[in-house]
């Protein structure tokens, strides 16, 4: 055995052991780490020791080493409104922020924002150079902020979220209107009929919806339908004007521009599903499911200005 | 000592094992114990109400911490992705903290009040009906099953002992007034623990289903609170810095 396991191993004898024996016979040999390397492990342990100087690091009592390392910010005193200049030994949090603060970084964007900052809407969309900033800007902060609902490209989810992009506006289309809807949030409503009307009734009402855009025929149906909607009895024209065309002061829809935002009409095949989904619609109402969050504490006032900009040319308009 | 004795003396061995391991832990970890300059003092940020725990602990049950870290640091990026950067002061009341070290998804830090009840619900359902390139797992059950709220009691007490102020005497529950207002400080007193969580519950109607409480509504309620407890407008950026 012993014979066996010798031959295994180098035979030169180079390889020194350990100088050990367990059991009478167990030995280890002894590999060395290469000298080169040692010598880097070494020399990190002594770098170490600058490093911790230089950066915090060791907790002692009831603080820590600082550092020696400095970082300059500015920062708006809040009482003062004052613009202030500090140092501070090395930490991440003015790192931040002296790299929010620092001209030198992208400052292309920086003349850009202050531009669109001080530029009102009329101005932004008449400029080219300022319209294709709020492109590329716009889309980042539409990505980061509005896509989980609108979708990426602001095409919106049929029934629950608005389409953005085909200039069909609920709350009105004008870019002061958008931003109206960006900082304080929207929550459509529209009260419940199920109770209100008869199910026959319903069926009335759903048909004369339909025929206002050209999805069903006149009928009898029809004219019942249009009396319970421009009458007392269903009063549908109190939101949705006489004409149908929809208010935008109170984000009632247009039911004459064969866009659907809630009653997925395109999508059913047959005249029955379509008033059915109409009808189901108008029975349930709609109640704390159309909301949109408010944004003027989450993004800041430019911020609004560009995404208001963004979303109205999403719409098609320049 | 040579070596051959330590290795040849198991009990030996293991002291100096101990020791050396220890190292690590008491020069990083107990300094923490002492120093408490390091957390922010600022208004607003109150332990989760009874709802919102049990928000939390499905949170933690589904291990949404594996795709989602909640912990924004102080960098550019994520400064303009994300929001303000997290304070150690806003996971002050949270054991264990969901901080994470993994973003499969987006950070979660400042999830609340960023998107509606309703899409929360319709996106824990169903995570591609509403963002098509998501690889989010559906969670249909979290509105199928009613939520177990006998026990939020016990889960508070629990919570009480590593330091959450929830009440039990007068004396804490008038501490709690002073700090957080009479509704916040009803809502942190064990013993009203299950009237409380119900009567969040039907006020916000967090899951859409009036007549029934989920575990969806405890989740969104805890969503909807994540990072929206310090008001940023107060303080100038400076103040934050000053406790680094």
């Amino acid at each position: 055995m012993t014979d066996n396991t010798n031959t295994s191993q180098p035979s030169s004898g180079a390889v020194q052991t350990t100088g050990h024996a367990w059991d009478g016979d167990l030995q280890e040999y002894n590999n060395p780490l290469p000298r080169w390397w040692l010598w880097s492990f070494y020399g990190t342990v002594v770098f170490s020791i600058f490093y911790w100087f230089i950066y915090p690091s060791w907790p002692v009592g009831d603080t820590w080493i600082k550092g020696f390392g400095t970082v300059a910010y500015t920062t708006v005193d809040k009482a003062t409104g004052k613009e202030q200049e500090k140092e501070v030994r090395w930490n991440t949090r003015a790192l931040l922020l002296e790299e929010l603060g620092n001209a030198a970084n992208d400052p292309q964007r920086k003349q850009m924002l202050a531009k669109v900052e001080a530029a009102d809407y009329e101005q932004i969309v008449k400029d080219p150079k300022m319209m294709e900033f709020v492109r590329s800007v716009g889309k980042g902060l539409f990505g980061d902020n509005c896509a989980a609902c609108h979708g990426g490209g602001g095409q919106g989810v049929v029934g629950l979220y608005p389409n953005l992009t085909d200039d069909d506006w609920l709350w009105g289309s004008g870019i002061d209107k958008i931003h109206e809807t960006l900082m304080q949030g929207r929550n459509g409503f529209m009260p419940a009929f199920g109770q209100v009307l008869k199910p026959e009734q319903l069926d009335d009402v759903a048909e004369y919806v339909l025929t206002l855009s050209d999805e069903a025929l006149q009928s009898e149906a029809a004219e019942r339908g249009k009396a319970i909607f421009q009458g007392q009895v269903g009063g549908c024209y109190y939101c949705h004007g006489a004409d149908a065309k929809g208010l935008s002061a109170l984000g009632s829809a247009n039911l004459t521009d064969k866009i659907w935002t809630i009653a997925n009409v395109p999508a059913q095949k047959t005249l029955e599903d379509k008033k059915a989904v109409i009808k189901n619609f108008v029975a349930k109402g709609v109640h704390n499911t159309r909301t949109m969050p408010a944004w003027k504490d989450r993004l800041s006032p430019t911020d609004i200005k560009l995404l208001a900009v963004y979303v109205r040319q999403l719409g098609g308009a320049q | 000592m040579r070596h051959e004795h330590i290795e040849t003396n198991s009990a030996l061995m293991l002291v100096l094992i101990l020791l050396v391991i220890s190292i690590g832990g008491l020069v990083e970890i107990v300094p923490l114990f002492y120093i408490n300059e390091t957390l922010e003092k600022v208004d607003g940020v109150r332990p989760y109400t009874p709802l919102e725990i049990r928000g939390r602990d499905i949170y933690v049950r589904e291990g949404c911490y594996l795709c989602h870290s909640q912990q924004i640091r102080p960098f550019r990026d994520e400064w303009l992705r994300y929001g303000h950067y997290s304070l150690a002061a806003e996971s002050q009341y949270d054991h264990p903290f969901q901080w994470g070290s993994k973003r499969t998804g987006p950070d979660l830090a400042r999830l609340g009040g960023k998107y509606s009840d309703q899409w929360h619900v319709q996106h824990l359902k169903a995570p591609r009906s509403v963002v098509p390139q998501s690889i989010m797992p559906n969670y249909p059950w979290l509105l199928d099953n009613d939520l177990d709220y006998k026990d939020v009691g016990s889960r508070m007490r629990a919570l009480r002992i590593t330091g959450v102020p929830y009440s039990v005497t007068q004396a804490e529950y008038d501490a709690n007034v002073q700090k957080y207002g009479q509704a916040i400080a009803d809502q942190l007193d064990i013993s009203k623990a299950q009237d409380s969580l119900l009567q969040q519950a039907r006020e916000k109607n967090f899951d859409g289903l009036p007549d029934r409480i989920t575990e969806m509504e405890a989740l969104i309620a805890y969503l909807q609170v994540l990072g929206t407890m310090v008001d940023f407008t107060q303080y100038d950026e400076g103040y934050f810095v000053e406790f680094r």
